[in-house]
């Protein structure tokens, strides 16, 4: 396998393994959780580091897998006093623990080889190179069976723990109710966060694993409403933002990490102007296509009501306040949806579909408000 | 410490620097911490480092002001970022502020790198914004950084009110007529302005601390917003200065993350020690009441073993008397020591009985838990074996006006809902004949 594929399947498995936590965080609106925790880890790969000497060594996933596990625990702690609000909690607990790791880290320097930046932004460039050598043979890269690994965990814990998690992410209740233990999956999943974040340290960096989560996931939640099909685009978003975030490095020669995170944000700008129902450009769409279906409706109603002597488009222009161009842009729409029919004298009459339509809606109307409405769009024309 | 700032001239203006930043993110930080918005000067603070690397990209100038004002530019896009995300999508604040977070930062680092391999190295220093260099604080600095800070607590001495009532009732000052949009957009700038000035010192990412812990803190000492936003600015700039000095101490020590440690630990001693709301004076609290009623169920068992035949000259071992609630033997021990302490039990061999004051005293426990039982069965209509339960709990905090008045309102019943008697205060101590 040469270096670059290690690097691509580093990052896509990464990408794959974050997306699928990631999923769980965003529905369960515990987002900036993952950001604390992907903080948070900081001072236990600092201990675990001293300790081993290694990065990404099993001990070192286990220990920081419990130190995002206390995070949490020291959150929840801290907002169960009463006295400290739950974004208050997060944001006092994980900043002090990322102090403690930098001091670590940067006290301890002199000692071993560790700096700060690297724990933060990972180098993905290196995972070639740190190979799994076992028995004498070489395995590969040591990080792309680390995130092989996290990456079949945490696909392990989405299948297994499918039900419990689905439920109590929509309806934590009835997941208590039905003993789904939305507890004990509570911590599963956030040990889960903890492990993937700091398998994914090195080659994306600490704070950087926190667009992997967050990114894809929030991506996949505007384009669908099945979990299912979210959690599937979700990894997919993922892995289309590591592939392309590798290739943007490539060309501006920067941070693979930093350009994965630009790569998902795009991807997640393109869904939020684009997506077909909460888009941004959708919703103008829909709002326009609204606008103008009242604006249709009432310029038949005002027809209906000046049935004895038809308008011409100027006096209706001026009725609405309307500008020439918009009333015509409008008459032209009805005419050819044949509801309204201009004729030889150049006067606007409702043709007999328009009739219909009006009395229909006057029906619903009527209907609605039992009684008769002051709308002097109803009023008999008294006279031209 | 006086030895600390003698022997470094520079640590002066690091200790300047760090107070300045955390008395302007303190003050300001009440009222994100207010308005549930702690984590969005995080966000901000990530969503700057583009800012700061595009100004000194296009300008090609490091001095302060100019990378401070794209820094301002970069926080302000991600801040309206965050609103247009949260406008009409289905996601939540956190994702927001995560997606605007992560992305911004990581198009920052991008920058930042692009820029690193570029053959000139005028680029050095940038990345001091990611962990702050308070060390590296120069006059020229202080002189924006003051200017900046003091604009920031000008505008918020004199928009107190507004803020105030942004902070509290939003919806009442729409009311009124004040236009509550704009003033959260200046709240905000304030905010961004704040951020800014923590970059410089401590960094990216401890950001968020400087303006929660603070705020947090102060919150704990006083209910008043405007003491808080005092105290706040002051917890904030003692935290910067003993962050500082402690930096000094040592060699490698870097000043940021200390401070953020001192922050944490002026919250950690408010939320322990602070009156009404500590926690030590809570748990101190909870236990002698806690202790409390065990001496009082103690005594009321007592009564009720002597009731049946009046006689309350008979002596119990702590054995028997654990187990009338099933209680650990060690803990009963414990609590007929204090009662012994009190003079409301004497010894009888290794057997313990009331004294004449301990009867008066297990008398009225056991009255107010009958009189509670008998007012709920008749006047809420409770039925009367689901009212021990309560009378449990009652028994122990019922004040003495209350019982009175409970007594009056039950017409000076004789007889508890389930036909035993009710003791009065002043019966005499004899078992009956």
């Amino acid at each position: 396998m040469s270096a670059e594929w290690a690097i691509v399947l580093t990052a896509v498995l990464t990408a794959a393994a974050c997306a699928l936590v990631g999923t769980f965080l965003v529905l369960r609106q515990m987002a900036l959780l993952g950001d604390a925790i992907s903080h948070a880890v900081l001072p236990g790969i600092a201990v675990a580091f001293l300790l081993t000497g290694r990065l990404n060594s099993l001990p070192m996933l286990l220990g920081a897998g419990a130190v995002g596990l206390v995070t949490v625990a020291l959150i929840e702690a801290l907002y169960r006093t009463r006295r400290v609000a739950a974004d208050s909690a997060i944001g006092v607990v994980f900043p002090a623990l990322f102090a403690l790791g930098v001091l670590l880290i940067t006290t301890q320097a002199g000692r071993v080889h560790l700096d700060a930046e690297c724990v933060l932004y990972g180098e993905i460039a290196f995972v070639p190179f740190n190979r799994l050598v076992w028995g004498g043979t070489d395995l590969g890269p040591r990080a792309l069976w680390v995130l092989g690994a996290v990456t079949l965990l945490n696909a392990a814990l989405v299948t297994l723990c499918w039900k419990e998690l689905k439920v109590g992410t929509f309806d934590p209740t009835l997941a208590a109710a039905l003993g789904l233990a939305p507890g004990l999956v509570h911590y599963l999943l956030m040990g889960a966060v903890s492990v993937t974040t700091v398998a994914a340290f090195e080659s994306v960096g600490a704070i950087l694993v926190v667009a992997l989560l967050i990114v894809p996931a929030a991506t996949a939640h505007l384009l669908t409403e099945r979990l299912g099909r979210m959690v599937v685009l979700a990894v997919a978003a993922g892995g289309l933002a590591a592939v392309g975030g590798y290739g943007l490095a490539r060309v501006w020669d920067a941070s693979v990490a930093g350009c994965m995170a630009l790569a998902a944000g795009v991807l997640f700008a393109g869904a939020w102007l684009l997506a077909p129902r909460q888009g941004v450009l959708a919703r103008r769409l829909e709002h326009a296509r609204r606008v103008r279906q009242l604006a249709g409706d009432l310029l038949l109603t005002h027809l209906a009501a000046a049935d004895e002597c038809p308008p011409g488009v100027p006096a209706v222009a001026a009725h609405f306040r309307w500008r020439a161009r918009r009333t015509r842009r409008l008459l032209d729409e009805l005419a050819a949806r044949n509801l309204v029919a201009r004729g030889p004298d150049n006067l606007l009459r409702l043709t007999a579909a328009g009739r219909q339509r009006v009395a229909d809606f006057q029906d619903r109307r009527g209907q609605r408000h039992s009684g008769n409405g002051g709308d002097p769009t109803e009023r008999p024309a008294a006279g031209c | 410490m006086f030895t600390a700032f003698a022997d470094n001239p520079n640590l002066w203006y690091v200790a300047a620097g760090s107070a300045l930043l955390g008395l302007t993110s303190g003050a300001l930080g009440c009222f994100a911490v207010l308005r549930r918005q702690s984590l969005l000067g995080d966000a901000l603070a990530h969503a700057a480092l583009p800012g700061v690397c595009l100004a000194f990209w296009l300008t090609g100038s490091k001095s302060l002001s100019v990378l401070l004002a794209g820094a301002l530019a970069a926080a302000w896009l991600g801040a309206l970022w965050v609103l247009g995300i949260l406008r009409g999508t289905r996601l939540k604040e956190d994702a927001a502020l995560g997606i605007v977070l992560s992305v911004f930062f990581g198009g920052g680092i991008v920058l930042l790198t692009a820029l690193q391999h570029r053959p000139n190295a005028a680029q050095a220093g940038l990345d001091k914004f990611l962990f702050g260099q308070a060390a590296a604080l120069v006059p020229e600095d202080l002189r924006v950084l003051g200017a900046l800070a003091a604009a920031a607590l000008a505008v918020l001495a004199l928009a107190f009110k507004e803020f105030k009532l942004l902070a509290f009732d939003r919806e009442f000052g729409a009311a009124l007529g004040r236009p509550m949009h704009r003033i959260e957009v200046v709240l905000t700038t304030l905010l961004v302005v704040a951020v800014i000035l923590g970059l410089q010192t401590v960094g990216v990412v401890l950001m968020a601390a400087m303006l929660i812990a603070p705020a947090v803190a102060a919150r704990q000492w006083t209910d008043s917003l405007g003491r808080m936003v005092l105290l706040a600015g002051g917890l904030g700039a003692l935290s910067g200065v003993a962050g500082a000095v402690l930096s000094a101490l040592g060699p490698h020590l870097p000043t940021g993350p200390l401070i953020v440690l001192a922050a944490t630990g002026v919250l950690g001693v408010s939320l322990a020690l602070a009156p009404r709301r500590g926690l030590v004076w809570a748990w101190w609290r909870l236990r002698a009441h806690r202790r409390q009623v065990r001496r009082e169920n103690l005594l009321a068992d007592l009564y009720r073993l002597g009731e049946p035949g009046r006689d309350w000259a008979q002596a119990h071992g702590p054995a028997a008397l654990a187990g009338v609630r099933g209680l650990p033997v060690g803990q009963v021990r414990r609590t007929l020591g204090q009662l012994r302490r009190r003079g409301w039990l004497e010894a009888a061999g290794a057997r313990w009985r009331l004294t004449g004051s301990g009867l008066t005293e297990a008398r009225r426990v056991v009255r107010n838990h009958r009189l509670w039982e008998l007012f709920l069965a008749r006047r809420l209509d409770l039925a009367s074996d689901h009212v021990h339960r309560d009378a449990e709990e009652m028994e122990h905090t019922l004040p003495p006006e209350v019982v009175a008045e409970l007594d009056r309102l039950l017409g000076q019943p004789h007889t508890g809902t389930h036909g035993e008697p009710i003791p009065r205060p002043g019966e005499r101590n004899e078992p009956s004949p």
